[in-house]
């Protein structure tokens, strides 16, 4: 691999049977430590993007590269050990509700157990003690034996964050990590990801729904608009007119001022939040 | 929050083990009942297989004459001059009609019980006196009522329709009573508010809203009864398909004839079934 | 909730017509099984009277408790037994049969079918073929509630996992969980309250289902019951029913007290 190009997407295509192309040639590459953002519109294939890189979706065509090896190619054995260090958020967390959150934090760990100890729940201490510092990097260590269910949806997605922290990730997918919480949940999600991609020089791709979020956490912006990549990249470089041809002519709510743009470009990483930052 | 009191070398907020080693799985009280219930069942299963009378015969041989009884009545069904044909058909219709009777007795009966059950349109005592009675009803074994009415009133269809009724009416008293307590209660008291009678918001109202749930429920009931008619036919004599199935398989020892029979209430049942699930799904949400 | 008139009155239509069908189908079936609702509506007031004064238990009929309790005892553990192995069985079948974590369409055809075959079998059915090779024993009575069971909670669960959300199976599909892992982590936990919840409403129903089965394989209290009735001890038959009315109405409380508590 050339230089420091963590993860190389080349050409990614997906077909359903039918049905016109949801993803069409697209191709990224992303850098250790680097935040991209992907953005569009609803059904412009920001989701099928980031399935198809650890293949939970099986792209049609392409290729993906991810710490040097040809993802796509991959065996059963071989993927799920590839998988382990390609960790996912999700937008509703997909937690399993019945069980804590310490229990679901482990869960980052089943790729690297054997089915038996897996499947019984059996840890070791040391990923016990990996499972307690994600959770109390995320601000969430005095919740480790709270039923999942009983938490709000900012504790809840911190949660899964601290799943795919014990991963030891070299890249994070975050599908809509934040589309279903409130501006304040939002802030501190997004913060928790600039921080591990930033101190822990972790890669994350991010598909977004708010502009003005994109524009402020990420070093790079990506934009679909019906399964074809038609803009990248730096947040500075998003003008009205990339934006419409990305939303198309709609009116768009949090388009980037100047104002805006400016202070994107000088952003300051923030500090780790404290473990008594409440999210609503 | 329980921390630790030996401190530094432990993760925040972890609890340990009486060993010393970190709690992955904390007893939550849901979890602990829900265990304590699979160890209790699990428990009971054990012992009752281990003291279960298994009769006289020789276990091993009797499963191997069971698979081979099993196969010969799915693979061979047919009449062996017992019945003809069209007596079985009769049963069927015989049984098919008990069902109907029943679940349209017991529907009549239960909409009117069903408007007093609910918490929303009658007086919480009665309610609970209504619901009181119908879980009693619920209790005793069909096959209790019906043996007790033929005793009290004659073997016959109205023995056989009466001892149907009792379940078949709490079923419904509680399907009914419950779907009128979704009735949004903005509409009822707008209707009060506006004046009108019990009887008008209940005909006004309730009715128009919950017809087709009601007649999805009364349909599933009529599933049921179906069933329930051949069961208690075979055990009470109370005639249709389910007495000529008894017959069939306790006095002619025929297993063709047990096979055809069974064929015969299994293509029903399918049907009904897959009738009332597609009901089920469309008019009525959340079960 | 405001809806216009015409709907109302195709509501009312319809239900009208429904209404006609009931009451043809039902003239029909009266005829055709002799049954005369003047008749009933004269004869089982009566009935319920004369069954009210001749069942009720004396203070004789409880010498014969002492034959009662053994049988209800065995009605309730058979009951229990044949449900809580019905469902182990249940679940595999209907966890390798379910659309969103199976193992194939095939599968998913076969395991609806099979449940449906079991549960549909009319459980008289069953346990007039057992008794051909098993004889009249407790165990015939628990195969053929057992096998009825296996049918229904399989039908259960099945549409137990396929409600259940599969974000979480990807989550863990995506942390390179392998299958088992997956069904241990997150399968289970997502569905074993509503399955419990289904398994104790067996309980229930097949307490009352042994007492028919019973009947046929001379055991427990539906045998005990018979006897009675037969000899036309009806007070003593009447306490057997009491005593299944207890025994129903406490499995009734008791899994409507575990459910609000396994949520």
């Amino acid at each position: 691999m050339q230089d420091d190009v963590l993860l190389r997407v080349r050409g990614l295509t997906k077909c359903y049977q039918g049905d016109e192309k949801r993803l069409d040639d697209v191709s990224l590459d992303v850098r250790k430590g680097e935040l991209v953002s992907v953005i569009g519109p609803s059904g412009a294939g920001k989701s099928t993007f980031l399935h198809s890189i650890n293949r939970l979706i099986e792209p049609t065509e392409g290729s993906v590269v991810f710490d040097g090896r040809e993802v796509t190619e991959l065996s059963r054995g071989d993927l799920r050990a590839c998988r382990r260090r390609i960790s996912m958020i999700f937008q509703h967390y997909n937690l399993v509700h019945r069980l804590t959150a310490i229990e679901n934090v482990l869960h980052g760990r089943l790729g690297y157990k054997s089915t038996i100890a897996g499947a019984l729940g059996l840890y070791s201490e040391e990923e016990k003690r990996r499972a307690f510092e994600a959770l109390e990097q995320v601000g969430m260590a005095d919740f480790a034996y709270k039923r999942v269910d009983r938490l709000s949806g900012g504790q809840m997605q911190r949660v899964g964050i601290a799943r795919a922290l014990v991963q030891d990730p070299l890249l994070m997918l975050c599908d809509e990590p934040i589309a279903s919480l409130d501006p304040k949940s939002s802030r501190t999600v997004m913060e928790r990801l600039r921080w591990a991609a930033d101190d822990l020089g972790i890669a994350c791709v991010v598909s977004l729904h708010q502009i003005d979020f994109a524009l402020e956490f990420s070093d790079r912006i990506i934009g679909l608009s019906k399964g074809r990549k038609v803009f990248e990249g730096a947040p500075a470089d998003l003008t009205d007119e990339a934006a419409r041809e990305i939303y198309g002519d709609i009116e768009i709510e949090g388009l980037p001022s100047e104002a805006q743009r400016l202070r994107a470009a000088t952003r300051i990483a923030p500090a780790p939040v404290s473990s008594s930052a409440e999210v609503a | 929050m329980m921390r630790s009191a030996s401190g530094e070398a432990t993760s925040r907020g972890a609890r340990l083990s009486r060993k010393g080693s970190i709690r992955a799985h904390a007893t939550e009280e849901s979890n602990a009942v829900l265990w304590a219930v699979v160890v209790v069942l699990a428990v009971v299963s054990v012992f009752t297989m281990a003291t279960i009378d298994y009769g006289k015969v020789d276990f091993f041989t009797a499963c191997k004459d069971a698979v081979g009884d099993f196969w010969m009545m799915v693979s061979s069904p047919g009449l062996a001059g017992h019945f003809t044909f069209a007596d079985v058909m009769e049963g069927l219709f015989v049984s098919l009609a008990l069902a109907a009777l029943t679940t349209f007795i017991g529907a009549v009966i239960a909409f009117v019980l069903g408007l007093f059950a609910a918490t929303n349109l009658s007086n919480t005592a009665v309610a609970a006196a209504i619901k009181a009675v119908m879980s009693f009803f619920r209790a005793v074994p069909t096959i209790l009522w019906v043996l007790v009415f033929s005793v009290a009133i004659g073997l016959g269809a109205e023995a056989a329709v009466a001892g149907l009724l009792f379940h078949s009416i709490a079923y419904l008293v509680k399907a009914y009573s419950e779907s009128f307590e979704e009735i949004d209660p903005g509409v009822l008291e707008a209707l009060r508010a506006s004046g009108a009678r019990w009887w008008q918001i209940v005909f006004q109202a309730v009715v128009p809203a919950k017809t087709s749930e009601i007649l999805s429920w009364t349909f599933i009931r009529f599933e049921i009864n179906f069933v329930n008619a051949v069961a208690v036919g075979a055990v009470a004599g109370a005639g249709g398909i389910g007495y000529q199935l008894f017959l069939a398989g306790s006095f002619y020892l025929n297993i063709h004839e047990v096979g055809l029979i069974s064929y015969l209430c299994l293509a029903v049942a399918v049907v009904l079934e897959v009738a009332a699930t597609n009901l089920r799904k469309r008019y009525i949400v959340q079960h | 909730m405001e809806e216009s008139r015409s709907f109302f009155r195709a509501k009312t239509l319809s239900f009208l017509a429904m209404v006609v069908v009931f009451l043809l189908v039902n003239a029909l079936s009266a005829t055709y099984v002799g049954f005369d609702f003047i008749d009933a509506a004269a004869e089982v007031p009566a009935g319920v009277a004369w069954m009210a004064a001749e069942f009720l238990p004396t203070v004789e009929s409880l010498s014969k408790l002492d034959s009662i309790l053994p049988a209800l005892a065995s009605t309730v553990l058979v009951s229990v037994a044949s449900s809580c192995i019905a469902a182990v069985f249940a679940f595999a079948l209907a966890v390798l049969g379910s659309r969103t974590v199976g193992v194939g369409k095939v599968a998913a055809f076969l395991a609806r079918a099979v449940a449906s075959v079991f549960r549909n079998i009319p459980v008289v059915a069953w346990a007039l073929i057992l008794l051909f090779s098993f004889k009249q024993s407790e165990f015939t009575g628990f195969l053929a509630l057992f096998l009825t069971t296996f049918g229904y909670l399989t039908r259960c669960f099945l549409e137990t996992i396929d409600e259940m959300s599969t974000g979480p199976i990807e989550a863990l599909q995506a942390a390179g969980a392998t299958y088992f892992q997956i069904f241990a982590q997150a399968v289970l936990p997502m569905t074993i309250a509503s399955a419990i919840s289904w398994v104790l409403y067996m309980v229930e129903t097949n307490v009352r289902d042994a007492t028919l089965v019973g009947i046929l394989t001379g055991t427990g209290i539906g045998f005990v019951f018979d006897i009675y009735y037969k000899s036309f001890r009806y007070d003593v038959a009447g306490l057997a029913i009491l005593a299944v009315v207890v025994v129903v109405i406490a499995c009734e409380m008791t899994s409507n007290f575990v459910r609000r508590r396994i949520i």
